[in-house]
């Protein structure tokens, strides 16, 4: 009982603030979803499923999909350059991984906004991308890099592959390299090996880096503001316009909620997906 | 040893713990006297180490009494006790020199610095690790950090010393040599040791005293060679060295064994023919003869399955008439050892007194 | 011994994580570099200038939000460093699998939108009819800050022998002495990586900050400041504000890189 009481009274405090500044708040959210726009602004707490039949109507549902479209993109691209990355850097001499990874974190650290900024400023009309294929002849007029999808997936992907690349890793070093000699031992040629082998057992780290850009990606805010410059919106964006303008704060709580189910959906996937895996391996 | 009150320094009192619905520690009575080499012994999750970790105070028993010296320190916590522990994992500070870790104790008994400094120097030099006195854990071997732990625990001349598998982190030639070395600090320091293992042979060596336990209650107390030579129940018989057992029907003047005839043993007066009953005997008091052996002693024959060479003497699998198998132990210095190989016919016999006759 | 196919291999790789490299930096090292541009404009190179620094240093409404950012970065790094200390040791001392629930729970604060926290912490707020400032901010910082250092902290107690603390309390210390005399000692470059991680995180939040802070300017942080002043344009104003303040997390990073240096090895 003693030991019982001292545990709460370390975790206590913790658990406190993040179920009055966490969990209250989200439930609030999760109330008010269910209520309708005041004339003024404010709520009138009239049950109702308006607000997610509302998210359906095609101009919001255009919205959702493509954030979903956008996560996506990012996700995949992330991967394609994180895991020959990750893999280069398991490669390297043990002594100097730690330096490699510390390189690729480096930018991770530093101001969200500030790096975003960087990419107007490379992809701007008159940006430095533009201005060198002017200069070279490359090109007549400038091409249209900001402000469009392409410039949020880039703005994106450039901000979250640091993760990604250290998720993969994780999991490649965890890697026992007998194992990736025994199935040469037995026959399999380098390809093969990495497809039957590596890639198989490194799935957590894919899975988790993956998640992670997916759900950072889809309920982003300053990019799609900053490099969409207001002409494409992602789920964030419209969020961000029910409580600042349009003042309908139970539809904005009801599109967070739907970005919370995501989330939760594709945490619990991976839950399930990791302990069947360690299922497998006992 | 005199078995007199003042002799005992700690009494439990139907010492009882349950954690949920697992009783860990049932009713255990015990006591350690002084200056005693005293061993806990059973296999992992007999409870052992959480009779000791009631006698430390880490654990609050639910029902009985630790007495120390005759006073009640059931409730008393563990900063209070005279009593001092060596863990398992030997859980030195990672972040103190090895001098810091063996004054800590002294440190919180609020000694003046010149004492405890002397006292420090003193213990250092008796345990060898003065030279070490300014590295840190991670910088000693297993055999080093061992010491440390025990001259950490010592330095506070506590009434018992309790040692939590002190050796299982050794490797197997390192254990060896500090069997006998605990055993040598015990009696030089003359305070009383009891020691948690799950190996038998480290009890057998060491202690003065044992006590099986299995399923958190005692199930034999008393001197190595009391505990070898008469097991009184057949987990006790298995548990210590090894043993051959036959089960059958208990007779007058033995048990009956199903293809094996009559084995004799001395049986006890309260027990009755007719129930189940086992006949054991130790590989070493069986002697292996070629040809079929004279006299009243029993004798069984069989044939040679495997031979299991160690050195020093020879360990004979035979696959008796019955199916059965039985190990016997030869010196490598008797004769025989060397005629043996798979499938030779031959007779295990030995005298009905080395037999121990089981009924529980 | 090698195979020459193998070689091609491993250089391809090599090239690639080179690629990764300059992806990842020309942002920040050309940022860097029009700081010092007197033109200050990507356009053309005017020479070397420090004059857009002191631009910065005049614009009192940029000192008034480094200020703000510096009391709530202290603040919340010192509240959720404590607290989240205390919630590792308490979770990882109990010796026990930590239930999934409790798993997620933690996690949630790092992985949930922060658009998401935003909003739910302005109903809240709004709903208590709290009044909003620095203080506001504070208290929502706490949250995500509780998670990273509590995982953090963890990730140092995983390889701790919680042993230790029963062997100090067997020697006669008090349970103040152990935690003050060995439980602190030991964890303390964790507890300082965690500090440094959240210092770092709050001082770079933006959303949660500025769905917090209210009305009126007097509680603008450096982020919403910086945010203000992208939305405004490219100047080169920013640039060198940038220069400035991704020098200080990676200042910040380095410094707890070092401090969990050696002890990180497992």
């Amino acid at each position: 009982m003693n030991t019982r009481l001292k545990t709460a009274a370390y975790v206590g405090p913790g658990l406190g603030w993040l179920a009055l500044f966490m969990i209250i708040p989200c439930g609030i959210i999760f109330v008010y979803s269910f209520f309708e726009r005041g004339t003024y602004g404010g709520i009138d707490f009239i049950f109702s499923f308006d607000n997610f039949n509302r998210a359906l109507d095609p101009i919001y549902l255009n919205i959702l999909l493509t954030s979903g479209r956008i996560a996506g993109l990012t996700t995949l691209i992330a991967l394609i350059l994180a895991y020959p990355a990750a893999y280069a850097i398991s490669c390297a001499p043990t002594r100097r991984q730690p330096v490699f990874l510390f390189m690729v974190m480096l930018p991770f650290w530093s101001n969200y906004l500030i790096r975003t900024y960087a990419w107007i400023v490379l992809l701007n009309r008159e940006g430095l991308i533009n201005n060198s294929l002017e200069g070279l002849g490359l090109i007549s007029e400038p091409l249209p890099l900001l402000y469009n999808e392409f410039a949020i997936i880039t703005g994106l992907v450039y901000n979250y592959l640091p993760f990604v690349i250290l998720a993969i890793y994780a999991s490649l070093s965890r890697l026992n390299p007998e194992i990736r000699e025994a199935s040469e031992d037995l026959g399999a040629s380098s390809l093969t090996t990495f497809l039957r082998v590596t890639l198989p057992l490194t799935m957590p780290g894919i899975a988790a880096g993956s998640i992670f850009v997916f759900v950072l990606s889809i309920g982003n805010f300053i990019t799609p503001d900053l490099l969409g410059g207001g002409r494409l919106m992602m789920v964030g964006n419209l969020i961000y316009d029910q409580f600042l303008s349009a003042r309908d704060w139970p539809f904005g709580s009801a599109l967070s909620l739907m970005l919370i189910g995501v989330m939760m959906m594709l945490l619990f996937t991976q839950a399930i997906a990791v302990n069947k895996s360690m299922g497998e391996r006992v | 040893m005199t078995m007199g009150v003042s002799d005992t320094v700690i009494r439990l009192d139907h010492l009882t713990k349950r954690f949920g619905s697992m009783t860990a520690v049932d009713g255990v009575e015990l006591d350690f006297q002084e200056n005693e080499f005293f061993a806990l012994l059973g296999p992992s999750g007999c409870g052992k180490t959480t009779l000791l970790r009631m006698i430390a105070g880490f654990e609050i028993p639910d029902e009985g009494k630790v007495l120390l010296d005759g006073n009640d320190i059931t409730q008393l916590r563990p900063n209070r006790r005279p009593v001092n522990l060596m863990f398992q994992s030997y859980a030195l500070f990672p972040h103190m020199t090895v001098r810091k870790n063996i004054s800590y104790g002294l440190e919180m008994d609020g000694i003046n610095s010149v004492a405890l400094n002397s006292r420090v120097d003193e213990t250092l030099e008796t345990t060898q690790l003065d030279e070490l006195a300014g590295r840190k854990p991670d910088q000693l071997s297993g055999g080093q950090r061992q010491r440390v732990a025990l001259a950490r625990a010592l330095i506070k001349r506590p009434r018992v010393l309790l040692l939590d598998e002190p050796l299982s982190a050794l490797d197997k030639k390192l254990r060896g040599q500090m069997q006998l070395e605990l055993k040598r600090l015990q009696h030089e320091v003359g305070i009383t040791f009891v020691v948690v293992t799950h190996d038998q042979e480290e009890a057998l060596v060491m202690a003065d005293r044992i006590a099986l336990m299995r399923d958190g209650v005692v199930e034999q107390c008393g001197k190595p060679h009391d505990l070898y030579e008469n097991p009184g129940s057949r987990f006790v018989a298995e548990f210590i060295g090894a043993m051959n057992t036959f089960d059958g029907k208990l007779t007058d003047n033995g048990v009956e064994i199903n293809g094996l005839g009559l084995l004799r043993g001395a049986v006890e007066n309260n027990s009755q023919a007719g129930m189940n009953a086992t006949l054991a005997v130790r590989p070493e008091r069986i002697k292996i003869t070629k040809t079929p052996p004279m006299g009243e002693d029993n004798s069984i024959s069989g044939k040679v399955d495997d031979l299991a060479y160690h050195g020093q003497d020879l360990g004979v699998h035979v696959r008796l008439e019955n199916g059965a198998m039985a190990l016997v132990r030869v010196s490598a210095a008797d004769p025989i050892a060397e005629s043996l190989s798979d499938n030779t016919k031959i007779w295990c016999a030995w005298s009905p007194r080395h037999s121990r006759i089981l009924t529980s | 011994m090698k195979t020459p196919q193998k070689t091609i291999g491993m250089r391809l790789l090599g090239g690639h994580l080179w690629v990764v490299y300059t992806f990842l930096y020309i942002p920040i090292l050309v940022l860097m570099g029009l700081s010092f541009n007197d033109i200050g404009m990507p356009t053309a190179w005017g020479g070397f200038s420090t004059k857009w620094y002191g631009v910065l240093l005049e614009n009192d409404a940029v000192l008034n939000a480094a200020k703000n950012t510096l009391i709530v970065a202290t603040v919340s790094t010192f509240l959720a460093t404590l607290v989240g200390t205390m919630l590792a040791i308490g979770i990882e001392s109990r010796g026990r699998k930590t239930s999934s629930a409790l798993e997620a729970l933690l996690f949630a604060p790092m992985i949930i939108p922060d658009i998401v926290l935003a909003i739910a912490l302005l109903s809240f707020f709004t709903l208590l009819d709290f009044t909003l400032g620095l203080h506001s901010i504070i208290l929502s910082h706490v949250v995500f800050n509780i998670a990273f250092v509590s995982a953090v902290v963890r990730t140092r107690l995983k390889n701790f022998d919680f042993s230790i603390l029963e062997a100090s309390i067997d020697l006669g210390a008090s349970e103040f002495t152990t935690f003050r005399r060995v439980t602190l000692p030991v964890i303390f470059p964790g507890v300082l990586a965690g500090g440094l991680l959240a210092f770092t995180l709050s001082v770079d939040e933006f959303i949660i900050a500025f769905f917090t802070a209210g009305a009126g300017s007097s509680s603008t942080t450096l982020p919403m400041q910086i945010y203000s002043m992208i939305r405004f344009g490219v100047t080169p104003e920013i640039n060198a504000m940038a220069t400035i303040v991704m020098l200080v997390s990676f200042t910040l990073v380095f410094i707890s890189q070092r401090i969990n240096k050696g002890s990180s090895v497992s």
